[in-house]
């Protein structure tokens, strides 16, 4: 049981390709793949702590005002994260720019604090935490890693694809939309999944 | 004269050339669930502009009389306690952005229903939705970030919902078309949508071109 819900988001029920929740950061933050790295684990620390935390708060939190706890919750953890950045990764904090501070309204985080931290104890709100953070960051590095080959040429900054054949395109808004788009089409025949 | 351009200037560059959906990728949750439908798009759109329209300048007003480096000097001046304009503020940002956004959200939701039901039946269920609207905090942000006046603040925020408005609605309409396409399994919904909105998004990088 315990375990199921750890590596039920993985694949099988994918936040952003299942659940369509966190796209924003999914195609804003994937031109590099060190970038991508980041925001993942920024996410991470987020969101298993704020599911923990509401978690433990939530025979205490009314549900009239659910919405503005968990926020404060949330927006308390991004601003510890933020900081964090930007004091020992100044240049990356520069190129992540305002998407770290906009994990605060990443659909993830919220949903699945009001969804399943609300409803369970903080055990089982920890592993759906992890669960749901490393299925984001799965499409996050996917995504990347075609972006930054295609793009640039490079994987982690090591040139593999020589300078002529790079395709300016791919670090432009609308290569992460059809990389995406392309990454939800193998992921959803993979898993036989069909959308009416 | 020249105020009246940069405005302009600063409204079409919010609307097309940066627009904040599709070059930013801000609002993309609202955007995919909600374009499925002309109408419904219609109303979260006017709610982006309106609540964008208004978070943006309060969020400045907040930003540069009680957050910014030095900003309490006005209370320093004011009370006589020098100490008061070394205070730097600036790590409550993201909690005070977030809370002036779903107060007012509360707020005006409470107001029009209460004033304008025809409004309140065609805004009301989207309004609470935009609390959790990345491009409405993203707005208010890039607000901080770029060093906006408070005139160009107003324009910014109208703007940008302007833009967030067009793009959906002009999703809305292409997804209506695209119930008669026959698409493969496993791309249909979220799939095409993405790769449609691509392509919507190097439409408008046409107007990138465009110099003001």
């Amino acid at each position: 049981m315990n375990k199921q819900l750890f590596t039920d988001p993985l694949v099988d029920n994918n936040p952003i390709t299942r659940q369509v929740l966190g796209i924003c950061s999914a195609l804003a933050v994937t031109v590099k793949l060190e970038q991508a790295l980041v925001m993942t684990l920024a996410l991470t620390f987020v969101l298993t702590m704020s599911n923990v935390i509401v978690s433990l708060l939530r025979k205490y939190i009314p549900s009239s005002i659910r919405i503005i706890v968990q926020l404060t919750v949330i927006s308390t953890l991004v601003t510890l994260i933020d900081k964090t950045i930007a004091a020992y990764m100044y240049d990356l904090s520069k190129e992540l720019s305002v998407f770290i501070a906009l994990i605060v309204t990443n659909c993830i985080v919220m949903g699945r604090a009001d969804a399943f931290a609300m409803q369970n104890n903080a055990k089982d709100s920890f592993l759906d935490g992890l669960g749901n953070s490393f299925g984001y960051g799965i499409i996050l590095i996917l995504v990347a890693f075609f972006r930054e080959l295609f793009g640039f040429g490079t994987f982690f900054g090591y040139v593999i694809i020589p300078e002529t054949y790079n395709n300016g395109l791919m670090l432009l808004a609308p290569g992460a939309f059809i990389i995406l788009g392309l990454i939800i089409w193998a992921q959803r025949s993979l898993t036989a999944y069909v959308e009416d | 004269m020249d105020i009246i351009v940069h405005y302009l200037s600063l409204a079409v560059k919010s609307i097309f050339i940066e627009n904040i959906l599709l070059a930013y990728f801000l609002g993309m949750c609202s955007f995919l669930a909600i374009s499925k439908n002309v109408d419904a798009s219609k109303g979260i759109g006017k709610a982006v502009i309106f609540v964008n329209g208004l978070t943006v300048p309060i969020n400045w007003i907040l930003n540069t009389y009680l957050l910014k480096d030095g900003a309490l000097s006005w209370l320093a001046s004011l009370t006589g306690i020098m100490q008061l304009s070394n205070v730097n503020l600036d790590f409550l940002r993201i909690l005070c952005f977030i809370a002036t956004i779903a107060a007012l959200v509360q707020f005006v939701e409470m107001f029009i229903d209460k004033y304008s039901p025809s409004l309140y039946n065609s805004l009301g269920i989207f309004l609470p939705l935009i609390t959790v609207n990345c491009s409405i905090l993203g707005a208010s942000i890039f607000m901080n970030e770029r060093g906006y006046t408070f005139g160009e603040s107003v324009v910014f925020g109208l703007s940008s919902g302007v833009g967030f408005y067009l793009a959906i609605v002009t999703m809305a309409a292409i997804r209506f078309k695209l119930k008669y396409s026959n698409v493969p399994d496993g791309l249909k919904g979220l799939g095409i949508t993405m790769i449609l909105t691509g392509l919507l998004s190097m439409a408008y990088l046409a107007f990138s071109g465009i110099q003001l």
